[in-house]
Parts: structure tokens; C-alpha cells; sequence
């Protein structure tokens, strides 16, 4: 059970929200299914943007950033990685990270089945 | 302009008909605040602010371009092509009613800038979302000159088109075809947005829309309503049928997107609205209610062909200001031509009355002024892209043209915003303790 487990990882992507579109077809043309991107603001190094609102400057020390969330086995982790970058990069700073990290145990709640079954596609099957 | 002022041996001032027409002017420049949230409730949530600008900013050069040269071209003299220049800078534009006329010369020059204003507003539709700024500016005040001046001289100053006896109440020439035909062009040159076709661009919020084009028909009872230019019954026609043609234009709107697509939309509600608005623009004060409400019915239906159709090619004229503008003032100004009755406006019967010629009027104006508007606008784009870049780059596009552009945000949340300390205060901080 324990070795079943290190076989899933959770790749997190950190990426600009105007690119989020991209990598979503890049995912899909990696036959990465089964996604969740939600809204996020960071800081990650990048040039501040001014803004003005009549006499009040602001630097905005936060940028909006798309995060998505794939959880997968191991041989699909580094197609995952390669979509997000393909889908995601520009060149310029601000383009975002990748982090990937061991799932101690997933679960599809329909049918209770874990970890690799779990974050298979039932197409896949 | 009323019987009164031609009776009379002098050109005298009505107060009843002045008052009118200072109310109609201003609600004639509300138009364009309604229209800027129209159209910002039409794009994405990152373009809300330049979307808006380009409209206000409308105001600003609109305005200006009028009292200096636009009037005068329009309005002075009825020399066949273009006016004169005696009134350029408003020289000689006072108190004294124009010949004919009514009201002060004066009121007559703010009245006809809101439309000119408004016009050049419209255009904008076409372009939004990835246009720069300071090209739409140079673009905006050439335009204002050389392409509604010179419609609004044709249609309204006394010349070729007026002289040969085309029928145009409020703007069916150079407001409503002026401004659809010229996007056409507009989209043509400046192309297309970087995700059109590829993603879906959506409208970001549709109270907005909804708003908008509510105060824009509010605004169109002074647009319609005023260009009687006196409180008389041409005015009160137009009046009355600028609450029919639109409710009618409604239901019919209401049916096609049933059929459609078996659910009434609110956006397809808020377009029909300004359908129904420009239907009558044409029309107003030369038709009767009771055709009024037939052309709101029948005239939305080539709109909403317009509209479906056009998302389906590769023209990104975002906000259809062809199919809402150019199409209904196409349909209205020749429907005019069929069913304008002299016992309701005193001046020309159409062709199901008795008068062919004024529906052959009717159609060389529905000819010339999509012509002139697309060839004018497009060649004056080239030759500004030729001077400056009219796009944002692709980036700037991603990123949205409020931060670009105006470096403010629609939505801005303010987590993460640092205060930068005014120089001033910064100053006295490093003073003071010395």
C-alpha cells in the first residue's frame, strides 16, 4: 500500500492566468486528463506594476496567477511538467513554477478506489 | 425646424422650442456615458477601463474637432460636398437662430457635437480590446473631421444627398451608417484579436449591458426627440415612435432567440433595444406610429441575421456596430422611403403612398453612405498605421489594456498594493528630522 502510494504525485503549476488556456491544450494533447485550476495571487520575483487612482500611487507587490493542480502516476508526471511549460512560457519573467510533490493516497469517490486507479481516466481503462 | 420661424420676417428665438432642444443635447451626451458601459459590460473583465476610455475619450476629442472645424464644414453654407469655413473656431455662431431656425445658432452647434461625439464612439466598437490608445485618438479626431463632417453635411448641412432629396430625421446617414460601415473598415485594418476564433472572448458582465443600453434609449428620446430641432410635432412623432419601434424591435428579438435557441437572452434584450433605437433614427419623424412599430418588428430581423452570422467568419468586429448600427440605418432609412406619410410629417409621401422618387432618394443614400463611411475609414487607418502602430503587441494583449493603457484596474482588489509615498511627503519625512 505504502509503495502504491509513492507512485502518485501532485504536480502543482503556477502560471500566468492569460497563458492558463494554452496550458490546458497543451495538457490536453499530452492526454493529461483531470485538472483543477483556481485563482491565485503571488509574488514571484517580477518587476512591481504602478498603478495610479487620482493622487494615490500603488506598486502592486501581487500578481494574479493561474495555479493548476494534476494529480498523477509516475510515468505521466513528466509530460505533465513538459505541457506546463510548453503551454505557459513567454521568456520573460513572471512566466511562473512548477512544483511536484509525493500524494500519500488518492481516492475517487465514486467508486473507492485509490491512488493509481484513482488518477487514471476511466477512458484510459 | 417649425413653421413659426419661416412665417415670421425675422429670424426670432422660440423659449418653448430652446428649452427642448438645451434638454435634448444633454441627453443626447448622456448617450455616449450609457454607450461606454455597453460596450465595457461587452468585453473582458481586463479591457473594463480602456474600453470605457475610448468613448469618454470620444468626448473629449468629438467636442473639440466640432467647435473648431467639424461644425463648420457640416453646417456652413450648402455648397454640394463640404460646408465652408466661415465658422470655424465657432466664428460667427451666437445667439442669432440660424436661417429658418428657432433656436440660438449656438444650440443648434452643442446639438448637432453630441451627435458627432457619439458617432465617433461607436466606431470604437470595432476595435476595442487591442487598439492602442493613442492611436485610436489620432484616428478618432481625423475621423470626427473627415468622415462624420462631411455624412452630416451631406445628410443634415444642405448637401448633394439632401439637395436631391433624401429624407434623414435624426442620423440614419452619418450616425448609424457612418458608424457601422466605418467599423467594418476599422476591423478589417486593425484585425482581428490575438484569441479570436481560438478561445471564447465573452462578455464580462451583462448588468452592464443592460444599463447601457438602457441609457441609451433614456438618451435617445433627446436624439430623436430633438432633431425636430424645436418642441413642434415632427419632434413629438419621433418622440413617441422612439418608445414604439425599439419595443417592438424587443419582441421580435424576444421570438428569433426562442426559436434560436429556446431561451430569451438578455443580451440579445439590451442589443435589440439599441436596434430598435436606430431603426426609428432614420425614420422618426416622417412615419407613423402605427409603421413605426411595423419597422421595430420587421427591421430587427435582417440585424439578427447580421449578428449570427457574423461571429461565424474571421472579421472580429467585436461589438457588431455593422449589424446594430450599420444594418438597422440601412433598413430604416429605406423603409422610411416606403411608408413616410405627408399627413404625418408635411413633407413627402414614400412609395406605398404615391412617391417612388423619395424611396430612389432613400436608396442612393443607403448606397453612398456605407461607401463613403468604409472607403474613408479605411484608407484614413492605413494612413495613420502608417504613421504609428495601431495594435498592442501580443503581450499587452494577454495582460489587458486597463494595466497597459490607463495603469488602473477595473476590479482591483488592493492585497498586495504598496503605498507609494507622495515625493512631497517623502521629502518633508528626510527634511524634518534635521
Amino acid at each position: 500500500m505504502d509503495e502504491e502510494g509513492e507512485n502518485v504525485k501532485l504536480v502543482i503549476g503556477i502560471v500566468r492566468p492569460e497563458k492558463a488556456n494554452d496550458v490546458l491544450e497543451a495538457l490536453y494533447r499530452a492526454e493529461v486528463r483531470g485538472v483543477s485550476i483556481s485563482r491565485v495571487e503571488g509574488h514571484g520575483g517580477e518587476l512591481e506594476r504602478v498603478e495610479t487612482y487620482r493622487g494615490t500611487t500603488v506598486k502592486m507587490g501581487l500578481s494574479d496567477k493561474a495555479r493548476f493542480e494534476v494529480a498523477v502516476s509516475e510515468s505521466f508526471v513528466q509530460p505533465t511538467i513538459e505541457a506546463l511549460c510548453d503551454g505557459a512560457r513567454t521568456g520573460e519573467v513572471g512566466d511562473g513554477k512548477i512544483f511536484v510533490v509525493p500524494l500519500e493516497q488518492a481516492v475517487r469517490i465514486r467508486t473507492g478506489e485509490s491512488d493509481e486507479a484513482a488518477v487514471t481516466p476511466v477512458a484510459h481503462r | 425646424m417649425s413653421a413659426l420661424g419661416a412665417v415670421l420676417p425675422l429670424a426670432q428665438v422660440d423659449t418653448g422650442d430652446t428649452a427642448w432642444m438645451l434638454t435634448s443635447t444633454a441627453l443626447v451626451l448622456l448617450m455616449t456615458i450609457g454607450l461606454g458601459l455597453f460596450y465595457a459590460g461587452l468585453v473582458r473583465a481586463k479591457s473594463t477601463l480602456n474600453t470605457f476610455m475610448m468613448c469618454v475619450s470620444a468626448m473629449a476629442i468629438g467636442g473639440v474637432t466640432w467647435a473648431l472645424l467639424g461644425y463648420s464644414l457640416a453646417f456652413d453654407g450648402e455648397a454640394a460636398l463640404l460646408g465652408g469655413l466661415d465658422h470655424v473656431a465657432l466664428n460667427g455662431v451666437g445667439f442669432e437662430p440660424r436661417e429658418g431656425g428657432t433656436i440660438p445658432a449656438l444650440v443648434f452647434m452643442a446639438f448637432q457635437g453630441t451627435f458627432c461625439i457619439i458617432t465617433v464612439a461607436l466606431v470604437s466598437g470595432a476595435v476595442v480590446e487591442r487598439m492602442r490608445f493613442g492611436a485610436w485618438m489620432v484616428f478618432a479626431a481625423l475621423w470626427s473631421v473627415l468622415v462624420y463632417a462631411v455624412l452630416a453635411h451631406w445628410a443634415f448641412g444642405g448637401g448633394w444627398l439632401a439637395g436631391q432629396g433624401l429624407l434623414d430625421f435624426a442620423g440614419g446617414v452619418p450616425v448609424e451608417m457612418g458608424s457601422g460601415f466605418a467599423a467594418l473598415a476599422a476591423a478589417l485594418v486593425v484585425g482581428q484579436r490575438k484569441d479570436y476564433g481560438r478561445q471564447a472572448l465573452l462578455p464580462h458582465n451583462a448588468v452592464y449591458v443592460l444599463l447601457g443600453a438602457g441609457l441609451l434609449w433614456f438618451g435617445w428620446f433627446g436624439f430623436n426627440g430633438g432633431s425636430g430641432l424645436s418642441a413642434g410635432n415632427s419632434s413629438v412623432l419621433a418622440f413617441v415612435n422612439t418608445m414604439l419601434t425599439p419595443a417592438c424591435a424587443l419582441l421580435t428579438w424576444f421570438a428569433l432567440d426562442l426559436i434560436r435557441g429556446r431561451r430569451v437572452t438578455a443580451i440579445g434584450a439590451a442589443t435589440a433595444i439599441i436596434v430598435g433605437c436606430v431603426l426609428i433614427t432614420p425614420a422618426g419623424g416622417f412615419v407613423s406610429p402605427g409603421w413605426a412599430m411595423a419597422l421595430g418588428f420587421l427591421g430587427a430581423l435582417p440585424c439578427y441575421a447580421v449578428i449570427v452570422w457574423r461571429p461565424r467568419t474571421r472579421v472580429d468586429e467585436t461589438l457588431d456596430v455593422l449589424a446594430a448600427h450599420g444594418i438597422a440605418g440601412f433598413t430604416g432609412i429605406l423603409f422610411l422611403g416606403l411608408v413616410a406619410q405627408i399627413g404625418w410629417n408635411g413633407v413627402a409621401d414614400g412609395l406605398l403612398y404615391g412617391d417612388a422618387g423619395q424611396f430612389w432618394s432613400q436608396a442612393l443614400g443607403a448606397a453612398v453612405a456605407p461607401a463613403y463611411a468604409f472607403i474613408a475609414t479605411f484608407a484614413l487607418l492605413k494612413l495613420v498605421g502608417a504613421i504609428m502602430p495601431l495594435r498592442a503587441s501580443e503581450h499587452e494583449e494577454a495582460v489587458g489594456m486597463d494595466v497597459v493603457y490607463h495603469g488602473e484596474e477595473a476590479y482591483a482588489s488592493g492585497e498586495g498594493a504598496i503605498l507609494v509615498q507622495p515625493e512631497s511627503d517623502h521629502e518633508r519625512l528626510v527634511a524634518e528630522p534635521s
